[in-house]
């Protein structure tokens, strides 16, 4: 049996969004979201972390060709998100694009990735602030 | 259950052949890592040990023992070194971050004493890493 490895790889965007819900009152918005409920916007440097799993390709040595994943990310992460307001896209149409949001939304671009499995989608908005996600059911991991 | 983290570095040359294409495949299938001059990274290598606590040191394991069984293992075998051409475990396989961390497995497992393997982890660049869980996981 071939072993199964882990790969890890991060990409960088930067992008604008701001915290509102239409639903309820700009008092009980600002209340909630705070500064990120500045009616102009804001913006930050995003980290998407994706883990792949896979069995090591014999010959390559590879869970995944890195190319094909780039390739994939570039077509389906970054020419979308990168450099965009988050709120004008069309997934945030009716969800706020907060970063556990923004984690759902990359599980769901990631998950039909075609050469390995998708294990985890983590988002860092900030150095300091990041939000995992293991897709939906999954059990919770501890790991790092 | 703890779990540590013992951290490493080492750089190192290499670059992905496989002997059987020719070199318009192995250009195709491994673009820039193709180049048989090689190329090189500073690799950050992460292990983490699972144990329980000892009561009288407190410690899961002895640091300065891991580091220095780290330094053995690995380190000293790869640090400054072709992993292609002086690695033994790379002769005949592709020495990708995936096999890299894999190969490290394999040198460290029941080396370490009073504790587990866990993970090994290996960037190759902070943007790119790979895990193992070893064989069972």
């Amino acid at each position: 049996m071939r072993p199964i490895a882990h790969l890890n790889r991060r990409y960088h965007f930067s992008a604008s969004h701001r915290l509102h819900v239409d639903a309820i009152s700009p008092d009980r918005n600002r209340e909630m979201f705070g500064k990120c409920n500045n009616p102009f916007g804001h913006g930050h440097n995003y980290v998407a972390q994706v883990t792949f799993s896979g069995p090591v390709d014999a010959t390559t040595g590879m869970v995944t060709n890195l190319s094909d994943l780039d390739a994939f990310a570039q077509r389906e992460l970054l020419d979308v998100f990168d450099h965009a307001n988050l709120n004008t896209l069309e997934c945030f149409r009716d969800v706020v694009p907060s970063t556990e949001n923004l984690c759902v939304e990359l599980w769901r671009i990631f998950e039909p990735y075609p050469h390995a499995n998708l294990k985890r989608i983590r988002v860092e908005e900030t150095g300091n602030n990041s939000f995992d996600y293991f897709g939906e059911g999954a059990p919770f991991s501890h790991e790092e | 259950m703890i779990l540590l983290t013992r951290k490493a570095d080492f750089s190192s040359a290499h670059f992905y052949w496989h002997d059987a294409w020719t070199e318009a495949e192995n250009v195709r299938v491994f673009g820039k890592c193709a180049n048989r001059q090689g190329h090189g990274h500073n690799y950050t290598l992460e292990v983490t040990v699972a144990g329980s606590v000892d009561p009288t040191s407190g410690f899961v394991v002895d640091l300065k023992q891991l580091k220095d069984i780290l330094e053995r293992e690995v380190v000293s075998v790869y640090d400054h070194r072709h992993l292609n051409y002086e690695v033994p475990e790379f002769a005949t396989t592709i020495p990708t971050t995936e096999n890299i961390a894999i190969a490290i497995w394999r040198r460290l497992e029941g080396k370490i004493p009073n504790a587990k393997l866990h993970r090994v982890r290996v960037y190759e660049m902070p943007d790119l890493f790979a895990d193992y869980y070893g064989e069972s996981a």
